[in-house]
């Protein structure tokens, strides 16, 4: 599998890692508090705010009622305007896909407009094995791709670096280029760099913010004009997103891209919607020869199964939940190890990696309910942390869901402790005799407690039993 | 056709849910309300001032001897013009010293460092505007085609004031783009910015730093 999840170090550790960096804490809480006031100057009027969420809830809760009739329907209407469609069930085979089209065009060089599913299925690795350069251009991801990281957040990918970090990172790997950390001067640089790539490339590769069945249009969203560059320069164009991704009419791309550049940065619009139906026409001038659209499952099917799960998939990507958590904003993206961090990331992951290797994820959270608050399609995410961490506990076959890596935190110790739990609370002789022994004997209490006595005072057993101290009380 | 085969039938096995009725956006967008034409110019103006857009009024018989006015002032030599437009008609007869149009003639594949290099200014008509948001609605085809709006550094954009819209659902309702989307369709509110480096803005990140909309009869209305 080529999905880029580390998984040495442990989560546990990443976060502690993360946690005492005092330059990435500085970055993460900087860009999380002037997001939120961006975000909240931009919804002035709560009520408004709180009809527009109802509608953008219901445009994507309706569109996954009706997911594979739209999208067969986006098929053929894609496929009619002159679109190639293609479906992927795993990462490796949406790799294989673009791999075919690159070999059919004798495609070496391919430039990326921003793609968080490029990042899901390891497609930059993918091609770079077979020869093929895949250069980001957004130059949030440029830069990360430069120093050879990932994104560390879905929108805003370079977001933990500061920068001199950038001005020192363009000064040792462009050429010809001196330290500056003057911005303009820095987006100066990549824009001249990226310009010759734009001209040079056989393939543009891209996300796609929605996709609307009624009329088979690709709408994607952006501010730099990489993406527009993606779309129209190469004569082939290859857009990458989610099977959940697909929206029922052209006007519910309104309510929703009306929500999304205000809840992900606090922008009142961006400055390009840019809205694909075919390839170039015989008598247009620009704009590329092929367009195709891979549509991808990798583990998204099995949300859908779940009726309570199924409402991770009316994500719209703002990433207003990581910016309003009190976890990312303290560990930063990178600490996650998954593709999608974060809240969205937590419950998103685990259906595309398995919940043996994500459930970490789950547990880290306050369930403070701030993700929910801002979700701007209502996602329930608390609750739905809560039944991914019932999941992971659970003893195999005992819940509605068949979760890939469901019960992988259930340990032998921890089934144990269960049992014998059981046993004591249903047999109330029993019951009154463990429970005198504990009050009697709290001095035997243990000071190491695992995990919760790192932070925390021992757990100690009350002296008295209530039952003892209902007695005395009625005495 | 076995990955389709299979997420459709993963899809259709699983349970329906809730009944989801279809989503009413007219109703909401009603609720909202529409604004008359002077409030459509007047938030069309403030909102692409905010988004870092230039607007000069003028009117249908000016508007070229303004354009060559600023092109001066910018130091454009050379400006990209569609072919057959009838904009590119209308200037040519204005045009001269040093500004020399450069007609969008050949296929971009065949001239891509010349455009990409050489080329300071580009002029595309808009078919219309979003007041709510400051946008530009631009409907490329073969006299304005889609990198007129892109690869130059500075983008002038004729608009009518009178096909300034309200929102965006106004503009797809009233111009019925459900029926008949183009290859590609643009809503544009200001010139290319980013600010992924330390939350800072910066424009001309890859496409034009400068957008200089010529607003025809926004003045007297
Ligand atoms: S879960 Fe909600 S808040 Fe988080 S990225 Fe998705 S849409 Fe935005």
């Amino acid at each position: 599998m080529s999905q880029p999840i580390e998984f040495h170090p442990s989560f546990a550790e990443r976060s502690k890692a993360a946690v005492n960096d005092a330059h990435l804490r500085q970055s993460f809480r900087g860009a999380m508090d002037f997001l939120q006031a961006k975000r909240r100057a931009q919804f002035p009027d709560a009520a408004a705010l709180e009809t527009l969420r109802d509608l953008g809830a219901d445009i994507r809760r309706y569109a996954l009622a009706n997911l594979p009739a739209l999208l067969e329907q986006l098929e053929a209407q894609l496929t009619a305007n002159g679109v190639k469609v293609h479906w992927a069930e795993t990462p490796d085979e949406a790799n294989a896909i673009v791999l075919d089209i690159a070999r059919r065009h004798d495609a070496t060089r391919m430039v990326k407009g921003k793609s968080m599913v490029s990042e899901e299925v390891g497609l930059n690795h993918a091609m770079a094995a077979a020869g093929i350069e895949a250069l980001e251009t957004d130059m949030g991801e440029y830069i990360v791709q430069l120093a050879g990281e990932g994104p560390s957040h879905i929108i805003m990918p370079a977001i933990h670096k500061t920068k001199q970090q950038i001005a020192e990172l363009f000064a040792a790997k462009l050429p010809g280029v001196s330290y500056t950390d003057n911005v303009d001067e820095l987006i100066r640089i990549g824009r001249e760099v990226l310009r010759k790539k734009f001209a040079a490339a056989d393939i543009g590769l891209s996300g796609v913010n929605f996709a609307v069945a009624e009329t088979g249009t690709l709408y994607l969203v952006e501010n730099e004009g990489n993406g527009r560059m993606c779309t129209t320069v190469p004569r082939v164009h290859i857009a990458i997103t989610g099977i959940e991704k697909v929206v029922a009419k052209l006007d519910h791309v309104v309510p929703l891209n009306s929500l999304l550049p205000r809840s992900a940065t606090g922008q009142p619009v961006e400055t390009y919607q840019n809205f694909i139906s075919r390839p170039r026409q015989p008598d247009e001038l620009d704009g590329p020869d092929e367009v195709h659209l891979i549509l991808l499952d990798n583990g998204r099917t099995q949300a859908y199964a779940d009726v309570q799960l199924r409402a991770t998939l009316q994500c719209i990507r703002c990433g207003a939940c990581m910016n309003h958590c009190p976890v990312y904003a303290r560990i930063g993206g990178h600490a996650y190890g998954t593709t999608y961090p974060g809240p969205i990331g937590a419950i998103i992951s685990p259906h595309l990696l398995g919940l043996a290797d994500t459930y970490p994820l789950a547990f880290a959270s306050t369930l403070c309910g701030a993700c929910a608050e801002v979700c701007p399609v209502r996602i329930p995410i608390p609750d739905i942390l809560i039944r991914l961490r019932n999941e992971a506990q659970a003893r195999p076959g005992t819940t509605a869901a068949s979760l890939r890596g469901s019960g992988a935190a259930r340990t032998a110790g921890i089934s144990a402790i269960w049992r014998v739990w059981s046993l004591i609370y249903s047999r109330l002789g029993l019951y009154r005799l463990t429970s005198w022994f504990m009050s009697r004997g709290r001095a035997l209490s243990p000071t190491e407690q695992g995990a919760w006595t790192k932070s925390r005072t021992p757990l100690v057993p009350a002296p008295k039993r209530l039952r003892d101290l209902l007695r005395e009380r009625q005495r | 056709m076995n990955a389709r085969t299979n997420i459709l039938a993963r899809l259709r096995a699983a349970p329906a849910g809730v009944p989801v009725p279809a989503p009413d956006v007219a109703a909401w967008h009603a609720a909202a309300g529409d604004m008359d034409s002077a409030t459509r110019i007047e938030r069309f103006r403030a909102n692409i001032a905010a988004a870092h857009a230039e607007v000069h009024d003028t009117d249908i018989d000016s508007w070229p001897a303004l354009l060559c006015g600023i092109a001066a002032q910018k130091g454009v030599r050379k400006l990209l013009v569609g072919k057959d437009a009838p904009e590119a008609a209308a200037l040519a007869a204005r045009a001269g010293g040093d500004l020399q149009l450069v007609r969008y003639e050949k296929p971009a594949s065949e001239w891509r460092s010349e455009f990409f290099d050489d080329i300071d200014a580009a002029l595309t008509p808009a078919r219309s505007a979003l007041a709510d948001t400051g946008s530009l609605i631009l409907w490329p085809d073969a006299r304005a085609p889609r990198l007129m709006s892109l690869v130059p550094p500075l983008h002038f954009v004729l608009l009518d004031a009178a096909s300034i819209h309200t929102d965006l659902y106004a503009a797809m309702t009233a111009e019925r783009w459900a029926d008949a989307m183009p290859t590609n369709a643009l809503v544009i509110s200001g010139p290319s910015k980013t600010a992924d480096i330390q939350q800072t803005l910066a424009y001309g990140a890859h496409g034009p730093r400068e957008v200089i909309v010529l607003l025809i009869g926004g003045a007297q209305a």
